[in-house]
């Protein structure tokens, strides 16, 4: 498996996790399906984009930095979009959004081995 | 008489044992170190330009038996070719009847001098892992240092690290005169201070104790699991190769599991997480985000 394909399915399943930790949250458990989507997606793309960065830079520092920075790019992109009731969440979706960026901004650099 | 003072004796000493170097290519310097057999000199090899240790032997050590010692040991080290182990340049007997070998200088410090300084567990792993190379590879060839100790162990200026005085090592299968001990009490093997026959275990044996002097009283677990399998009294329970005692040194520094030691699930977390530092604060962090907006922002 190579790192672009290793980062979007870990960025996937970290983003239906992360999704899914808005069942926690009360108020917006009516629409748990449609955040674990746009998570799921955002996991995606953000895990997609680290792969591509690990396979062409080889560093460990620089692929978390790389994961934060496109984590929190993209949960901006999703915390930008008004909610049902016209609020942003910007620290609830960003925060974790950018550390999870930098799970997988490091994963895809220590695996797979092979580019 | 107070002008016989300790100092005076020792030159007198040096002076009276100096070799007489008339007729060899090798201009002496000032001494090194002594042992029971042979006393070793700084010394400038005139043909190649370069300075050199030179193990001359003993005045008092004189006899037949001490000069077959000398160049046995000159054998075993020109047999011997691998980084850490010193390299034997010359051998011969001066003009003065005394046997003695031209040898590679190392500028360094010895391990036990190393050890003061108090580096890290995982440092020590490190310099230990190089100390097995050339003891395993001289046991691949038959050899048997029968001698290893701090004081035996040179870590050069430029990180290298060398084995030293090979001065008792035997060929395996060899025996020794009966009821003829030796090594170093504190290092040597039971089997070895019984003056029984002794193989590559010995030194597993002593590498063992080598460890545990150098990682000092609260070493990790894992790491105190090594040195009890190295230095069993039973040669048949230890580590039956140098290559097994490295293997596991070298699994512990990869946080790999260790074979001389069964961890218990809290071991093999902290060994797991271990290896995995960066992953785990990342995993912590998220977990301590999510825990914080959840009390403090709440949507």
């Amino acid at each position: 498996m190579n790192k672009p394909i290793f980062g979007l399915l870990l960025g996937a399943f970290l983003g239906i996790f992360d999704g899914l930790t808005a069942w926690f949250t009360p108020a917006v458990r009516p629409f748990l399906m449609g955040i674990v989507i746009g998570s799921t997606f955002k996991g995606l793309i953000g895990g997609l984009c680290a792969g591509y960065f690990a396979k062409k830079v080889h560093s460990v520092p620089l692929g978390i930095l790389f994961g934060l920075g496109v984590g929190m790019l993209l949960a901006y992109g999703i915390a930008a979009m008004p909610s049902a009731t016209g609020e942003h969440y910007y620290f609830a979706i960003m925060l974790p959004g950018s550390v999870l960026g930098a799970v997988v901004g490091y994963a895809t650099q220590r695996y797979p081995t092979q580019a | 008489m107070d002008w016989l003072t300790n100092s005076v004796i020792d030159h007198l000493r040096e002076a009276m044992d100096a070799p007489d170097l008339t007729g060899a290519s090798y201009v002496l310097g000032k001494e090194l170190g002594r042992g029971g057999m042979g006393i070793v000199y700084e010394a400038r090899d005139t043909r190649l330009g370069r300075t050199v240790a030179l193990k001359v032997l003993s005045p008092l050590a004189a006899s037949a038996e001490a000069v077959e010692r000398l160049w046995r040991e000159a054998r075993i080290l020109a047999s011997l070719e691998h980084p850490g182990i010193v390299p034997i340049h010359d051998a011969g007997m001066l003009s003065d009847g005394r046997a003695y070998y031209a040898m590679k200088l190392v500028e360094g410090s010895r391990l036990d001098e190393y050890l003061q300084a108090g580096p890290s567990v995982l440092e020590l792993c490190r310099v230990f892992l190089r100390i097995c190379e050339p003891v395993a590879f001289a046991h691949a060839r038959g050899i048997v240092h029968r001698d290893l100790k701090p004081e035996n162990i040179m870590l050069g200026k430029f990180g290298e690290v060398l084995v030293l005085d090979w001065g008792v090592a035997t060929a395996l299968g060899e025996s020794e005169r009966p009821g003829l001990v030796i090594g170093t009490p504190g290092y040597m093997a039971p089997e070895q201070s019984e003056a029984g026959p002794v193989d590559a275990r010995a030194d597993v044996y002593s590498l063992g104790n080598l460890l545990r002097e150098a990682v000092g009283t609260a070493p990790p677990r894992a790491l105190r699991s090594i040195v009890k399998r190295a230095t069993e009294l039973d040669p048949a329970r230890r580590y039956q190769t140098v290559a097994e005692l490295s293997g596991d040194v070298a699994s512990f520094l990869d946080h790999q599991p260790v074979n001389a030691h069964r961890e218990n699930w809290l071991e093999r977390a902290a060994r797991v997480l271990g290896r995995h530092k960066t992953l785990a604060w990342l995993i912590v962090a998220y977990l301590v985000v999510r825990v914080l907006l959840f009390f403090f922002v709440h949507p």
